[in-house]
């Protein structure tokens, strides 16, 4: 027993040394102060240049870091520690952030390029009055397709399309609940926030039938795949699309008529923040038309930003793909934070998807 | 006295260790599993647990790593008998390990591109006349990868077992009149059982928890429970459920090690 008690003493002392350590080492690399902003962004999401025209013009220092998913963001902001100034959550995660009182209130008296932005993009329902966000870039979930391997004259114009029984075996499905129940619901109507469990049900009984043409379910991997000629056909955000089709001229996206999810990713700054005024000022910067156009040129989606459209080449502002006009735009949906509880119903109805075997 | 503050002493770095990293850990998973979503105590996720798509999974995920262990075995005991047989052992059987240094990703990548439909086990398919099929994406080729993977550990104990085998034993079998098949079913195998064992279970409960691999490899057309436990953990967030199912794989794999613990017979 006093083996027991003495052991415990240990790990409590151990405990308290390792705080000071990490206390300190803070306070060395200089993590706090005015002189730096540390930005917390998805991998490859910004133009490094601008950064560098950043600190120039207000000899802040950035420090750049990234993460690959909401959720993994959200748990280290949540877990403190760390001294984000900005971050760039997706719309859903925002409105989770902000319910958890994660988010400073933005000032939109020190943001005034806030006018350059698309009424469109503004004043949404997952954060009305934009209190906590403004929208960084916007986009879509669609289907990627290689015009030379689908069958001989098959269009592709809408979800309803992937169930055709000629495409077997040639579907790549993006490795994510809401976005291939979100497929289901609106192929046969519903909307894709639909959290009644009937409709989920039916839409879980109609994805199972699309499952002899699916060839896999997977993540990033999705690039990788469709410029090796593996598959016809991925289900996914019209990002990726950008991407593979730059490596690939031959490739085409398209917005699904039936409706799909418009998604956002916006700036927001976290309660780790500590130097709130530099964050307004890179908000500020970012949406400058000029910075904002050389940002969407090197990143390839769609800006939120009206201005910078006239200051970016042609035949990008005019791809309907990437930029879809009103009416499009209208027909699409944009997540809702559903709660834990709906979150877990579409990840259960997803997983029985998968197990489901030809 | 002194000796045995002395011997505590050595023993405290051991004793964290066991406490930190092996029972607190077990303890926490255990605690979770008693929550439900919204953080109240409750036996829903046992509840949910016992429901037909985890039994399908608990079956889906005994059954592919009962498969991925009987190959690793069939492949691997002759491998093993052969090495103790050659000349330089210790080289050759470096040679096999070495493959286990590199990133279990970075394999599993490079078999995406091999067993793609313009990779190249297609390319020699289409060679040698059988044409080309899909291999990526496949139960054969998740359980082929898992096999490639494993099979270092299961070759080691067994090689170690044969290795230690005293071969007076085996002229002592041939004297006695035993064929060679004799020999090997009442000699040599079950003096070499305890690797086969420690082998069986060095590959087992990891297969039985595979995870990146279902979805790289088996583009998720194959579930197993550490499928599961990632996406309760990482996209549901619903900690209580992904610690449920591993509150199951932890008494399952006791109960394994249970089942092929080595019992030392009377020498």
């Amino acid at each position: 027993m006093k083996a027991l008690n003495r052991s415990f003493l240990w790990i409590l002392l151990i405990s308290i040394i390792l705080l000071i350590v990490i206390n300190r080492m803070n306070a060395a690399q200089g993590f706090s102060g005015d002189n730096t902003l540390t930005v917390y962004n998805w991998g490859d999401y910004i133009d490094q240049d601008v950064i560098k025209q950043f600190e120039a013009e207000t000899g802040i220092t950035v420090i750049y870091e990234t993460f690959d998913s909401n959720e993994a963001m959200m748990t280290k902001i949540e877990q403190g520690g760390t001294t984000y100034d900005i971050a760039v959550p997706s719309e859903y995660t925002v409105e989770k952030m902000a319910e958890e009182d994660l988010l400073y209130e933005i000032d939109h008296d020190k943001i005034p390029n806030l006018q350059y932005i698309d009424r469109r993009f503004l004043n949404l329902p997952f954060d009305e009055g934009n209190r906590y966000s403004i929208p960084y870039f916007w986009g879509t979930v669609g289907i990627i397709f290689n015009p030379d391997l689908l069958p001989e004259g098959m269009e592709i114009t809408g979800w309803h399309d992937l169930w055709n029984p000629r495409l077997e075996n040639q579907i790549l499905l993006v490795d994510g609940a809401r976005e291939i129940m979100g497929m289901g619901l609106n192929t046969l109507g519903y909307s894709l926030n639909d959290t009644d469990p009937e409709h989920l049900y039916e839409a879980l009984d109609y994805l199972e039938e699309l499952t002899p043409n699916i060839r896999a379910i997977v993540g990033d991997e999705n690039k990788m795949l469709m410029a090796n000629n593996e598959a016809a056909i991925a289900v996914g955000w019209s990002g990726d699309a950008a991407d593979i089709m730059g490596e690939n001229e031959a490739m085409d996206y398209v917005v699904p008529e039936e409706g799909s999810n418009l998604w956002f990713d916006n700036f927001v700054i976290p309660k780790t923040a500590e130097n709130i005024e530099g964050a307004h000022e890179f908000i500020n910067f970012m949406l400058d038309p000029e910075v904002a156009a050389q940002n969407t040129e090197y990143v390839s989606y769609a800006t939120p930003n009206k201005e910078a459209l006239n200051y970016m080449p042609e035949e990008m502002v005019n791809d309907e793909r990437f930029y879809p006009d009103a009416a499009l735009t209208d027909k699409l949906e944009v997540y809702e934070n559903l709660g834990k509880e709906n979150l877990a119903f579409y990840n259960e109805l997803f997983l029985q998807f998968k197990m489901y075997r030809k | 006295m002194q000796n045995k503050n002395i011997r505590h002493l050595i023993m405290l770095p051991y004793a964290l260790w066991i406490i930190l990293f092996v029972i607190a850990p077990i303890l926490l998973v255990v605690y979770y599993s008693f929550f439900d979503i919204h953080g109240n105590f409750s036996l829903t996720n046992y509840k949910n647990f016992f429901t037909a798509t985890y039994l399908q999974m608990i079956v889906n995920s005994f059954w592919y790593a009962f498969l991925i262990t009987v190959i690793s075995l069939l492949v691997a005991y002759p491998t093993a008998y052969i090495l103790t047989r050659t000349k330089h052992k210790q080289l050759w059987l470096l040679l096999i390990i070495v493959p286990s240094w590199i990133n279990l990703l970075l394999k599993a990548y490079a078999f995406i591109g091999i067993f793609g439909t313009h990779g190249a086990a297609n390319q020699f398919l289409e060679w040698i006349g059988i044409g080309s099929r899909q291999l990526l994406f496949t139960d054969f080729s998740f359980v082929f990868v898992a096999v490639y993977i494993f099979i270092p550990f299961m070759i080691l104990p067994i090689f170690n077992a044969l290795d230690k085998l005293n071969p007076s034993l085996l002229y002592a079998a041939s004297d006695l009149g035993a064929s060679k098949w004799t020999t090997f079913r009442r000699v040599i195998f079950p003096l070499t059982l305890d690797g086969v064992k420690s082998g069986c279970q060095v590959v087992f409960i990891p297969a039985l928890s595979l995870f990146m691999l279902t979805r790289l490899i088996a583009g998720n057309r194959v579930i197993t429970l550490g499928t599961a436990i990632e996406q309760q953990f990482l996209v549901t967030q619903n900690w209580g459920m992904g610690a449920t199912i591993a509150v199951f794989l932890i008494i399952s794999m006791v109960g394994f090690m249970a089942l092929t613990s080595i019992r030392r017979r009377g020498v």
